[in-house]
Order: C-alpha cells, then structure tokens, then sequence
C-alpha cells in the first residue's frame, strides 16, 4: 500500500471520531424526549388497527372522538421501561373520566397477550400494531410514550419515555381535568 | 471542616496531575532524569490525594452530614450503614470521584508495580494517564463539585433511590469502573508507544497484564450488572439492550478483541497498528459510555441527572482525548512496519477472524446504541432502538466468533491444516449436532433458535476439551502423565480454557434462560397450590414486616422439598417508591423465581417463573473473568518479574 493511502486509512477513525463528535455537540443541551409539536392540537392521524383478539375490537381513530378524554399508550412487551410504568397505568384506570387504551407497537400478539396476562391488562382498548406504520402517523419516537386526546379525538398532550407519578400528577391529570371541563 | 479538606485534596490532585501530564513528557523527550523520575512520584502522590478525598465524602455520608449537597441529595440517617457508604458512589459526583479514585490507583499501580518498564516509557505512559486525570478531575471541580456546602443544612437528606439499596451497589460499580478505567492503562501505553513511534513485541508483554486485570474486572462488573438486574427488577429479565448496558458491552468487546491481538503482536510482531488502535478504541468507548449516561443526549433507564454544561463538559474532554490520541495516530500508525507473515490458516488467521468478528460487534452494538440520536440529528424521525435489532444483528455473530474460538487454539502458528483440525473435531461437533437434536426431540415446541445456540455452546465446550487434552498429550503420556502436565500447564493456557469454556458456558444459559422458560402469571388465594416445572407452592399469605427504612409486603410460600420462599414488595417512605425482592431458590439446573404483587380481587397476584440454567449466564461470565486473572498470575506476564522462558514453557505457550 502506498504511503498516502495509508495515511488516509490511519486518519479515517479520526475523522469518525470528529463526525460523531459534531452530531454529539448538536444534540446537547436538546431533551432528547421532546417531541416535534407538530400533532400537538391536531386531530389524531386516522387509522384502524385490530385487536389482540381476532373475533374482538380493535382500535381506531372514531374510538378516540367517542366523547371522553383517552390517554393513549404506545408500549411493547420488549420494552424495560414499560413495565416500569405499567403500576401507573394501572393506576390511572381508576381516575374518573378518563380511559386509557394502548397501541401494542411492533410486538406479537402472542407477546403482547403474555406481556398483559402477566402484568394485569389497563387498556379498555388495545390495537396491535404490528409493522409500526400507524406508530409512524402518530410520530411515535419510541415506547414508551403516551397522548393525552381530547373528547373529539384531538392531540393535546404528549410524553415520551416512561411515565412517573411526577408527570402525572403534575402535567396529565390537571390537563385532563381542563378537559373535561 | 473535612469536607474542605477533602475538596483541597482534590485541587491538589489536580495541580498534580497536571504537573504529570506534562513535565515527564518533557523530560522523557529532552532525556533529562529528574523530571522522567518525577513520574512515578506524581502518580502515587495524586493517587493518596484521591483517596483522602474519598475518604473524606465517605466521612460524610456515614456521619450523614446533611450540609453537603450531594449527601443531602442522596442519603438519609435512617439507611443502613451499607447504604450510606455504597451510596457515595449511587449518585454522579460520587461516581466520578470513584473514578478518578480508580484511574490513579492504576496509575499508582504502574509507578509502584512497573518497574520492568524502560524509565523514558512509563514516564511517558504515567504523562498520559496524568493528563487523563486532568479531565476527569477538573471536570469534578468545575462541573460536579461533590464538596458543596449547603446553607441552611437540611434536618434530613432525600434518600438513595430505593433500587440502589442493594448490595449490588457495593460491588456492581466498583468493579464496572475500575474495568473502565483499567482500560485506561492500555490506550496510555498505546499513546506512549505512538509517541515513541514504535511497537516493539515486549510492548505487548508489558500491556497485557493491564487489559487482562480490567478485562476480568469489567466482566465480573458486567456480569453482576446482570444479575443484580435479574433479581431486582422482579421479571426475571438478565440483559435488556438499554444504552447503558451497551456503553458498558462495547469497551468489553473492544477489550476482548486487544487482549486477542495483543498475543498476536508479541508472538508475531504483527497486527501493532491495529492493537494500538483497538487500545484507543476501547478506552473511547469507556469515556463515550460515561458521556452516554451523564449529558442526557439519549434516554435510558439509568442515566444519571443531567445538565448540559456538564455533557458539554465530557464532550470536550471525549473530543480531546479520542481525537488527540487519533491524531496521532494518524500521523504514526502508517509508518509501524509489520513483522512476521503469516498465511489465513493459522493461529494469526483465527485470532484476525476473531478480531473482525469483535469489531463488527462492536460496530452493531454502537451503531444500534447511536443510530437514534444521529437519526434525530439528520432530522429524521425519532426512533429508538430496542432487543428486537440486537437480536437480530448480535446474536448471529455470536455463531462464527465461537467456531474461531474452537477452531484457533488448535491451529498452529504461521501456517496451519484445517483438514487436520476438522479431523480433530469431527467427533465433537457430531456430537454436539446430536445433543441438540436430542433436546429438540425430548422437549416439545422447543425454539430452533436456542437450539443452534446449544449445539455452538456444545461444540465450543467439547473443542476447548480437546484442545485441553491435546495440550497435557493424553494419548502419548497416558493419564498420569497428562495429571501432572496439567497441573503444570502454564497459567495463561488455563486462562484460555477457563475463559473460553466460560463463554461456551453463559451461551449455553443464555440459550436455555430464554428458550425454555415457564412462567406462571395469575392470582392466588392464600392455601392455593401452584404446580410448575415439578415444584407445587403452597401460598400460606401476606404480611406487613417492617424494614429499616421501608415497610414491606411480605409473601410465604411454601414448596414442598425446598422450604419456605418469602419474596416482597418494599414501600419506602423517601424517596417513595416501591421495589419487588423476588424469592429465588437457586439450583444447578435452574432458578424457581417468585415474585408477589397487588392484592387483586380475592387473592394476590403472583407470578412465578422458572428459569432453566439462568446460573450457567452468571457462572460462565465469572469462570471468564477466572481465566483472565489465572492467566494474569502467568509467569510470563507477572508484572515485574524477569523474563524467565524454560524450554517447556516456551514450547506449550499458547
């Protein structure tokens, strides 16, 4: 090999450790949990996904403008976080008014039935979503992340990452409450 | 009072270390004797700095000194003693503290214990690590100062978050660190090498017994991570693909890869510009893991609170001390001349394929922890990553780099015969093809994938028996003879072994772990009876025990020939947060996990899990780190001790 392209192999994990640096600097300082806010007081994307059982429902876009405030749920079987928050979500199946459904976001069903059967089922409505692709309309980042939607299906709030009593209490439940109004 | 002393302490250590940083560095370049000595004495000095430093936030924390801001944060009066000293490391400045307390004793080590070392050379390499302490230390005084005073004190601190209260605390993260920062010694020793512009063979002699000893503490680090995993978080999980557990994977496969090419350079005198790289590489992804978990740019269960000036912080310093280092080698690495030739079937050949085969890990697992964050930077749309691409990507790497690793040690330096090997091993990987079909006929619905895992694990740990054999030449001296050649066996030959069975041993586990699980999930009413996996629990009830600093839930259960199994729910008052303690009887042939949750309905819901093997995962990845300190107590590599190469040893190295 000639000298020159030597130097120019020996220099490439240089200029790797420079890229990377450059998109590092870029990301600093930006909550990688915050979301575009472009759906935010929009109506929800439509969609119609099936349910983890075949005779069942499913869920879709008209579920979510059936009048009441819905918190909806993007989680997955293979995701830590998730059980992490799911005591919460079960939690707040008991407040008043709202009802929570959950997207089953690139998980097998037979996963997703375990993944329920073993932690207790908080969704009054699930819809398996199988490829991603109604994850993608909904701009989901990753699971697990959660909506707030109005009565008449529009966003209103969003959360990306695990919930934690903090959030909850201090962000979703007296945003709901407006809602409800 | 010894707070400010120990923060002086810690300026000193500063000053200190960048006195070390630079005038060996000077001196070794001009030759001038006082300032190359001066090395050795900076090290330990800065090392007794650090540790009265430590000693002094230790101080705090068991006398619950509640003026601190980081005790006030992180500690309570009431936590037991344990807590109150492991929690000095359970939170960010306490962690680098631990760090930097890590990174000069292994300076110190290398003043004290590296004596066999040229003057000019450890100066050089003691400079280096000087200079990385200068980042980590003043990082600590400008960014994450763990000596702030608060004014008024608080009557009484905030707690330790509740899944810290473990005594996995108290081994996890020291050993974790000081395999992060152990790794730090190679990539210095490669610095210094680039600095002198030469590899000579003995460079690798003298660099091995470092990455070994962090190698085998970063895996007893990561392998308790795992397990302290598996018992905490009450689901019976071992690994999960968060970044954080990457951060840690990737230095360990980088490190696993140089010790490999390593040998290469010492034995061959080839492979050097890749080793240094790999040295380099492998400490880079030790700091990026840090700036990972510490500047909030990705989301992860166990990132530390954060604040930009602080990732700006270690951004600076990652860019300093992976691009200067680069840099350099740049500039050096082409001008390395490789040594001895060798040709694709051998020894070299197979420990090459290893090397790639580690990179291209490494890669996956960096590609899979970044892609999120470069993604969002392209302004493309936020994702994250999860187990479903490293299973798809890792695992099957994990295949080939386990045939090398059968293949390898049987092939001969220089140039080798596969026919001859094959021949060798015909009979093994029968029967390992065997005993996997064996498993899949005997057990109904069993998963293909975890049966390819059995027959890889099968074959690997019948070669490795082999080879063993082979090497204490069971044919030609008879048992006897081959008794007294093995217990004669230099020890980085039965490092090999162990560590190689080790990884045959934990894929196994794994293998078995997570194919074969059963899992009961339901409630039960106290004096129901649950059958599984040939136990029957009785479940007797639930009380209220009061801890220490917590009350908790408390299941019993009876098992009928193992005894009583009581697993909890803790409630702790501050912070407020629940944690599950499974019960978990623990036998060779798998774990019975119990775990009790929520009065539901009548009863209580319970899940119990059985999880065939799931000790196989922890065993082997502790026999891998035996191997790795029972090859450090190798003659050969023994830091400090003569050169001594009798004709035996010299014939049966590895």
């Amino acid at each position: 090999m000639a000298l020159n392209s030597r130097f120019l192999l020996a220099a490439m994990p240089l200029a790797v450790a420079i890229g990377l640096g450059g998109i590092f600097y870029g990301r600093l300082g930006k909550d990688p949990s915050a979301l575009p806010s472009a759906l935010l007081g929009k109506p929800v994307p439509a969609f119609n996904l099936p349910g983890l059982d075949p005779t069942g429902p499913g869920l879709s876009d008209a579920d979510l403008r059936a009048g009441s405030v819905t918190v909806v749920n993007v989680f997955a079987s293979w995701c830590a976080p998730c059980r992490v928050e799911h005591p919460l979500l079960t939690a707040l199946t008991k407040v008043p008014g709202i009802r929570v459904v959950g997207i089953a976001y690139k998980d097998k069903v037979a996963d997703t039935q375990k993944f329920l059967g073993e932690m207790g089922n908080p969704y009054a409505l699930v819809g398996a979503d199988l490829n991603g692709r109604v994850g993608i309309d909904w701009g989901v980042y990753g699971v697990p992340e959660t909506y707030l939607v109005t009565g008449k299906g529009e966003i209103a709030w969003k959360h990306v990452g695990a919930l934690t009593e903090d959030i909850i209490r201090g962000e979703m439940l007296p945003l709901a409450e407006k809602l409800m109004k | 009072m010894i707070a400010e002393l120990g923060h002086f302490a810690l300026i000193l250590a500063f000053v200190l270390a960048v006195v070390q940083g630079t005038v060996p560095l000077v001196g070794a370049a001009r030759g001038h004797l006082p300032a190359i000595r001066l090395a050795d004495t900076a090290a330990v000095l800065q090392f007794l700095l650090v540790a009265g430093a430590f000693a002094a936030l230790m101080h705090a924390y068991v006398t619950s000194d509640f003026s601190l801001v980081n005790v006030a944060a992180n500690s309570h009066s009431q936590k037991p003693m344990l807590y109150k000293i492991t929690g000095v490391w359970g939170n960010h400045e306490g962690s680098l503290l631990l760090w930097a307390l890590m990174l000069t004793l292994f300076g110190a080590m290398v003043a004290l214990f590296g004596q066999n070392l040229p003057d000019t050379f450890r100066a050089r390499v003691l400079s280096v690590q000087g200079l990385v302490g200068v980042g980590f230390i003043a990082f600590m005084i400008f960014t994450s100062n763990p000596f702030e005073r608060l004014d008024p004190a608080p009557l009484e601190g905030n707690g330790l978050n509740p899944i810290l209260q473990d005594p996995g605390l108290a081994f996890h993260p020291p050993f974790l660190y000081a395999g992060y920062v152990g790794i730090s010694i190679a990539f210095s020793f490669a610095v210094a090498a680039l600095i002198e512009g030469r590899v000579p063979p003995s460079w690798a002699r003298w660099v091995r017994p470092w990455t070994l000893a962090a190698w085998s503490m970063l895996t007893i680090g990561i392998t308790g991570g795992s397990y302290w995993a598996y018992y905490e978080l009450g689901w019976g999980g071992f690994w999960f693909w968060d970044p954080v557990e990457n951060a840690s994977l990737m230095p360990w496969l980088a490190a696993t890869a140089l010790l490999h090419s390593a040998i290469v350079v010492e034995k061959r005198d080839t492979l050097k510009s890749w080793t240094i790289l790999l040295a380099i590489l492998a400490f880079s992804l030790s700091l990026l893991g840090t700036f990972l978990v510490r500047s909030g740019v990705l989301t992860s269960v166990h990132a530390f609170a954060s604040d930009p000036t602080r990732g700006f912080f270690i951004l600076i310093f990652l860019l300093a001390v992976t691009g200067g280092a680069l840099t350099l080698y740049a500039i050096r690495a082409p001008a390395l001349k490789a040594g001895g030739v060798f040709q694709t079937i051998s020894r070299e050949g197979a420990l090459v394929l290893n090397n790639l085969l580690l990179a291209t890990a490494t890669a996956t697992v960096l590609i899979g922890t970044l892609y999120p964050l470069v993604l969002d930077w392209l302004g493309g749309a936020k994702v994250s990553v999860g187990p479903p691409y490293f299973n798809g990507t890792f695992m099957p790497l994990l295949g080939p780099l386990m045939v090398a690793l059968a293949i390898g040690p049987l092939l001969p330096w220089k140039r080798g015969d596969l026919a001859a090997v094959a021949g060798k091993l015909k009979l093994v990987a029968g029967i390992a093809l065997v005993a996997a079909l064996a498993i899949f006929a005997l057990t109904d619905g069993a998963p293909w994938l975890a049966l390819v895992a059995f027959a890889f694990a099968f074959f690997l740990a019948g070669s490795v028996i082999v080879e063993l054999l082979e090497r204490v030449q069971l044919r030609k001296l008879g048992p006897a003879g081959a008794f007294r050649r093995l217990i004669h066996l230099p020890r980085g030959a039965v490092g090999m072994t162990l560590a190689h069975l080790g990884l045959a041993i934990s894929v196994f586990g794994v293998a078995a772990a997570s194919g074969f699980a059963v899992e009961h999930l339901g409630i039960m009413k106290p004096g129901e009876t649950l059958k599984i996996a040939g136990y029957s629990l009785t479940f007797k009830g639930v009380e209220e025990v009061p801890g220490p600093n917590y009350t908790a839930k408390r299941g019993t259960f009876e098992v009928a020939g193992v005894g009583t199994m009581r697993p909890e729910t803790r409630r702790f008052q501050s912070p407020p947060m629940e944690t599950t303690e499974a019960a978990i009887h623990p036998t060779l042939a798998g774990d019975l996990y119990v775990v009790v949750g929520e009065p539901t309905g009548p009863g209580y819901a319970v899940r119990v899990y059985w999880k065939p093997f799931v000790m196989w995962i922890w065993a082997g990845g502790l026999l891998m780190a035996a191997g790795g300190f029972a090859s450090l107590s190798d003659r050969r590599l023994r830091v400090g001790a003569p050169v001594r190469r009798s004709p035996a040893l010299a014939q049966a190295a590895e």
